[in-house]
């Protein structure tokens, strides 16, 4: 591999996860909606969502600081560095050294913090709300999200996503119960961290039952833009580590012309069922009250334990 | 053979001994001490820094000082281990010095000399404790830190408060000091010699080792604020002068780890896995109970007190898995969990130094240490609230500064579990590394929960102030303290952009602590990477990280411009349709911690009194306590009230009933040594 | 090492099993519970046969079918059965503090996992590692039992300890002899059937099924 070439996939791949985002979001809703019986919204809605608040005027509160024009940008900077470093069309991309697992999950939990502080920088009651609560949803994910991608890592011993990837891509077949302990729990952690029912309702906009949307409620316009833009790429960035972890199968090596078309493919394909299949839980379950969050992010850290206490006595 | 780094090493501990004696120089308004004592007094602890770091890769030296008892003078020695604590201790206080230069000005000239006098004695015993290598030396340097640091916290000892903390801490100091003693006394195994190199000689059988062992860990770990012995940290750590808590949360808690791997790893050796789990048992518990305590705190300086103990914790966990992989023969991962924990030692030290002296400028300035009271003082303290934010970022573990680095080795650490043999053991490490992640993010609640509700924000009234606010109030704070907290707030950005250099530094000592580190050819290939053990199992790259997220937020800030437009209009926040919203609707810290106590409610002791439906003038209070106080404390003070009680059945008030007290006990000995 | 296919099936229906063992312990209604029983009986019941199948032992068929009739059918339709008499239907148990029982639970499975390597290893059978689980579902059955307070769930505790014995006959011989098998079952079917009896009289004496109310028999 030429270093040019990999430049090159790196920001191609970039590009494309920042670009296909919305358009995965507008999947989900589509599936919904048919699901809940509605006729569906276009599958370009969000594009249109995103194009007019860009440009409309920003209205800002007098007391906001500048932490508070900042964070939409370091929120999407975030979003975007993750989607640099998940293997997502390819493995072996010149920049996925620099940051393992583990720095994935801290890139999240900085973009976490900045949104939490942003939301108390007004100073109304609706903010303070939204970061308590996101911040108990995300200290209660993150052990159990580390717990997921260390069985990976004990599996294929790497914490690197590339390693991760190619090591159980191209083992023989075999079934990993641990890996499907650890895929479930993949599952809840991912419904959490994005604001999905059971633990958000991301449609909602009545204040006492939301997180999320509480957290960006002084945000309009490009601001507002940016955030939700962010907020897609963040689905669109854990459904692929979930494909690299538990699906890897398809996916290019960098600079490896030939392939990318195939994994393109794959990946519409993964993502297409992932989408279906995120809306069908959606439709499903209900939204749960915020004190049963902690039992449902307890049982997703439960299995993730057991999925390695599992690899440590049937592999090991 | 004495070497230069050693003698240059005593050369600024001296120096450190000399500006507190000329401190008390007579002259008009204290001149020296206001003026040139501090400034003098980073000068020699940067010096100093420098001369650790020199010291990491030269040759061990050693010196013995015609100093002491006759026939027993003081030996000193200064190896890596020794020089990274200088290091430490050298460049933390140096930020710290300087911002006291500008947070002692408005004392008066009396109470100034005194404080220059003892803060001095009380940095160059921690070098002393460091430089000592015998057990004479150690403990003479280690009590005269415990009592010079003691009449630095009791400095308000007006306030009965303050003497009940100053006194609680004496006391735990004692305590952890007759361990240490005792523990020295069992390494040397009745020899008579008490160089270090003589009890390193020592052959202690496995028994005697795990007795030296669990007297120095629970001695040391008195001083380093573990649980159950944490109790007099978050008392003793508020009532002191702001600077001198960022020195006694920054490095003199750090001298007690110095202690631990001095003791376990050099001392005694032959390093078992079942103390490797004892101390990750203790260390998991203390990290949690630190975190989850400190969410409760509406004090500032309470609420980083609590955190200490919690970061002493997580280099517990990192030097507990060491202890395990050493004693299970795996040197390369042992070495791996100790660089991970003198790492977060350093981290800790700078970044809780930079928060203290945040909350010191708060203090000062405005008179406040009530979270509930601050609000919005990012609008008049931006160099504060700036300085802070890098402090708090970095103890949240978030890339790209310092904490994440070693939490990031602390958790590669636990991911070599798959090379030990037991299988317990080997489920048991992951586990505790998931204790590390749930503190670090609820490290992170807890700093937005701080940064929120004292920077951001809108101005709240303030009820509980501890003071007036100061002359000038609405200004920041002067350069002096700024340049202090700039220094550490550098310190926390350099750590945890280039970690590879210093961990190779750190790696040298492990070689020479364990006999093997981390191959050196992993860490050595690049300054940009950190790759611990090989480039396929983990790598991190700070800077690349930095500049990518740098350029990309750049690049969507300029596109955005291009393409759209900037217009802000600015307006009144969303009022949900009920237009009276005051400063005293926002989030205060208390509800912050609501889902916590909710979710840990069983760890708690929570007294909460609730208002009858018909009370004309209802009141809403909780507290919390910790449950160590009615489970151990207070049980053991009421023993030993009652052993005096009993004993003081003696004093008569007679002179000659106590003559024959006299009388019998030289009867007695004359009896027993005949 | 690749490991056949078929072992790494019964392992990955020892993980199922184990799974269910851990959501019965944090499972507050009685009809999920039994729901969950039945599960488990079909996950046992699928690897027997697949042990039976892989390592042609004829008697181990006639197990699975038993499994498949008693645990699967059976025993939860005799308990449907039984809590639509009793009407305790609804019964939502407050349990202690979940979290903290599931804490109690990692360290029993930590425990039997530690217990297991060494038996494992001497046991020659190609399901060997999955003992840990088997030794788990019932340490784990055992705790189930101890934190309840009704005894309509204490009892489904007691049949999937026995289910997780089962289980533990199977992969580290291969089964016991089918008398054996068949005179476990038929206690089980009657033990079930006794339980059932009892629940009538207790509920007759105390009016609930709360097993607190039997502290009252204590003689002071």
């Amino acid at each position: 591999m030429t270093t040019a070439t990999g430049i090159a996939f790196q920001l191609l791949q970039s590009v494309f996860v920042v670009l296909a985002a919305p358009l995965l979001l507008g999947w989900v809703n589509q599936c919904r909606a048919w699901l809940q019986n509605r006729s569906a919204p276009s599958l370009l809605l969000p594009y249109y969502t995103l194009a007019k608040l860009f440009h409309k005027d920003a209205v800002i509160a007098h007391d906001a600081s500048p932490l508070f024009r900042l964070t939409p940008y370091v929120l999407f900077g975030c979003m975007w560095l993750a989607a640099g470093i998940v293997p997502v069309l390819a493995t072996d991309l010149p920049f996925a050294p620099a940051a393992d697992i583990i720095a994935l999950v801290g890139v999240f939990a900085l973009a976490r913090v900045f949104a939490a502080l942003a939301a108390m920088d007004i100073g109304t009651s609706f903010g303070g709300l939204g970061a308590r609560r996101e911040m108990l949803i995300g200290f209660l994910a993150e052990p159990a999200m580390l717990m997921t991608l260390f069985t990976a890592a004990f599996i294929s011993g790497s914490t690197q996503l590339t390693t991760i990837v190619e090591t159980l891509a191209h083992r023989e077949f075999a079934i990993y119960p641990s890996l499907a302990f650890a895929a479930v729990a993949f599952g809840m952690v991912l419904l959490a961290e994005n604001a999905r029912i059971p633990i958000d309702n991301p449609a909602t906009h009545l204040e006492l039952t939301m997180l999320h949307e509480a957290l960006i409620l002084e945000y309009s316009a490009r601001h507002l833009a940016l955030i939700e833009w962010a907020v897609a790429i963040k689905l669109f960035a854990y459904l692929t580590i979930g494909f690299a972890l538990f699906a890897p199968w398809g996916i290019a090596a960098a600079g490896d012309w030939g392939t990318l078309p195939l994994a393109v493919a794959a990946l519409a394909l993964k993502l297409a069922l992932a989408g279906a299949a995120l809306a069908l839980v959606e439709a499903v379950l209900a939204k749960m009250r915020l004190f049963l969050a902690p039992e449902f992010l307890s049982t997703a850290f439960l299995l993730a334990v057991l999925g390695m206490l599992i690899h440590f006595l049937v592999q090991g | 053979m004495s070497g230069s780094p050693l003698t240059g090493s005593l050369v600024a501990l001296l120096a450190w001994l000399a500006i507190a004696a000329l401190s008390l120089l007579p002259g008009r308004d204290a001149w020296f001490a206001r003026r040139l004592a501090f400034p003098l007094g980073a000068l020699a602890g940067l010096a100093l820094a420098a001369f650790g770091l020199q010291a990491a890769w030269a040759p061990v030296a050693q010196m013995t000082l015609p100093l002491g008892l006759p026939d027993l003078p003081f030996h000193l020695r200064l190896d890596g281990l020794a020089g990274f604590f200088l290091t430490l201790l050298g460049a933390v206080s140096a930020g710290v010095t300087l911002y006291a230069n500008g947070y002692f000005r408005d004392e008066t000239s009396a109470r100034l000399t005194l404080i220059s006098l003892q803060y001095h004695v009380f940095l160059a015993s921690m070098a002393l404790v460091v430089l000592a290598d015998d057990a004479y030396l150690f403990m003479v340097a280690w009590e005269t830190m415990a009592l010079s640091s003691y009449f630095l916290v009791t400095t308000d000892h007006r306030l009965p408060a303050v003497r009940s903390a100053g006194f609680l801490y004496l006391l735990i100091a004692h305590l952890g000091a007759i361990a240490i003693l005792l523990s020295f006394g069992v390494m040397h195994g009745g020899q008579g010699d008490y160089t270090f190199n003589a009890l390193r000689a020592a052959e202690l059988t496995p028994f005697w080792a795990t007795a030296a062992f669990l007297l120095a860990f629970f001695g040391f770990g008195a001083k380093a604020g573990m649980i159950p012995l944490h109790a007099w940290l978050p008392e003793a750590h508020p009532a002191a002068p702001t600077p001198v808590s960022a020195l006694m949360s920054g490095i003199m808690l750090k001298t007690a780890i110095y202690g631990m791997v001095r003791v376990i790893y050099d001392l005694i050796g032959g390093v078992r896995w079942e103390w490797g789990l004892l101390v990750l048992a203790v260390g998991a518990g203390t990290t949690l109970f630190g975190v989850l305590y400190a969410l409760m705190q509406h004090d500032l300086k309470r609420l980083l007190a609590y955190h200490s103990v919690e970061n002493i914790g997580i280099i517990l966990l990192g030097l507990g898995m060491s202890m395990v992989f050493v004693g299970f023969g795996q040197t390369a991962a042992g070495a791996l969990g100790l660089i991970a924990a003198l790492y977060h030692t350093l981290n800790h030290a700078v970044f809780k130094a930079l928060l203290f002296l945040g909350a010191g400028s708060i203090l000062r300035l405005r008179g406040l240490r009530d979270l509930n009271d601050m609000g919005g003082l990012i609008r008049t303290m931006p160099n504060t609230a700036f300085y802070f934010l890098v402090g708090a970022l970095a103890i949240s573990a978030l890339p790209p500064l310092n904490g994440f680095v070693s939490e990031w080795l602390t958790f590669q650490t636990a991911l070599q579990a798959p090379l030990l043999e037991h299988g317990v053991v080997r489920s048991l490490l992951p586990l505790f590394a998931a204790t590390l992640a749930l503190a670090g993010a609820l490290t992170a609640m807890c700093f937005v929960k701080v940064y929120g509700i004292a920077f951001l924000g809108q101005v709240r009234a303030p009820r509980h102030p501890v003071h007036a606010p100061a002359a000038g109030a609405g200004r920041d704070c002067g350069g002096a303290e700024r340049m202090g907290m700039a220094w550490l707030a550098a310190g926390c950005a350099v750590l945890g952009l280039f970690p590879a250099s210093f961990l190779l530094t750190l790696n040298r000592i492990c070689v020479a602590l364990l006999g093997g580190g981390v191959p050196e050819s992993a860490l050595e290939s690049s300054w940009l990477w950190l790759v611990p053990t090989s480039a396929a199992q983990a790598s991190y790259s700070p800077v690349i990280f930095l500049a990518v997220i740098v350029a990309v937020t750049w690049l969507t800030f300029l596109l955005v411009r291009r393409f759209y437009h900037g217009r802000v209009r600015y307006s009144h926040p969303w009022d949900c349709g009920y237009p009276e919203q005051t400063a005293r609707m926002q989030e205060t810290a208390d509800a912050f911690g609501q889902p916590i106590r909710h979710v840990f409610g069983p760890l708690y002791l929570m007294k909460r009194h609730l208002p009858a439906p018909d009370d004309p003038a209802p009141r809403y209070s909780l507290r919390i306590e910790d449950r160590h106080w009615y489970l151990l404390y207070l049980p053991v003070a009421r023993l030993a009230e009652f052993v005096s009680a009993k004993i003081g059945l003696l004093q008569r008030g007679r002179i000659s009933i106590y003559l024959l007290y006299s009388f019998l006990t030289l009867i007695g000995l004359l009896v027993f040594v005949r | 090492m690749a490991t056949p296919f078929s072992s790494q099936l019964v392992n990955l229906l020892a993980a199922f099993l184990l799974l269910l063992a851990f959501a019965m312990l944090s499972q507050r209604r009685v009809l999920t519970l039994i729901k969950m029983f039945a599960w488990q009986g079909a996950a046992l019941a699928a690897s027997t046969l697949i042990v039976a199948y892989s390592t042609d032992q004829k008697h181990l068929y006639f197990s699975a079918a038993l499994t498949l009739v008693l645990k699967v059918a059976l025993i939860p339709w005799a308990l449907h059965r039984l809590i639509d008499r009793l009407n305790v239907r609804w019964d939502v148990e407050t349990l202690i503090n979940i979290p903290i029982t599931m804490l109690i639970g990692i360290g029993l499975a930590i425990f039997a996992f530690a217990l297991a390597t060494p038996i494992a290893q001497m046991a020659g059978t190609l399901t060997r590692s999955t003992l840990g689980i088997a030794l788990a579902s019932v340490l784990l059955a055992f705790l189930m039992m101890i934190v309840r307070r009704k005894a309509v769930p204490q009892v489904i505790g007691f049949l999937a300890m026995e289910n997780g014995l089962f289980f533990a006959a199977t992969s580290a011989t291969y089964g016991m002899p089918l008398v054996v098998e068949l005179g476990v079952a038929l206690d089980v079917l009657v033990g079930t059937f006794i339980f059932g009896i009892f629940f009538f009289h207790i509920r007759e004496q105390f009016d609930s099924l709360d097993i607190r109310h039997m502290e009252k028999l204590k003689e002071d």
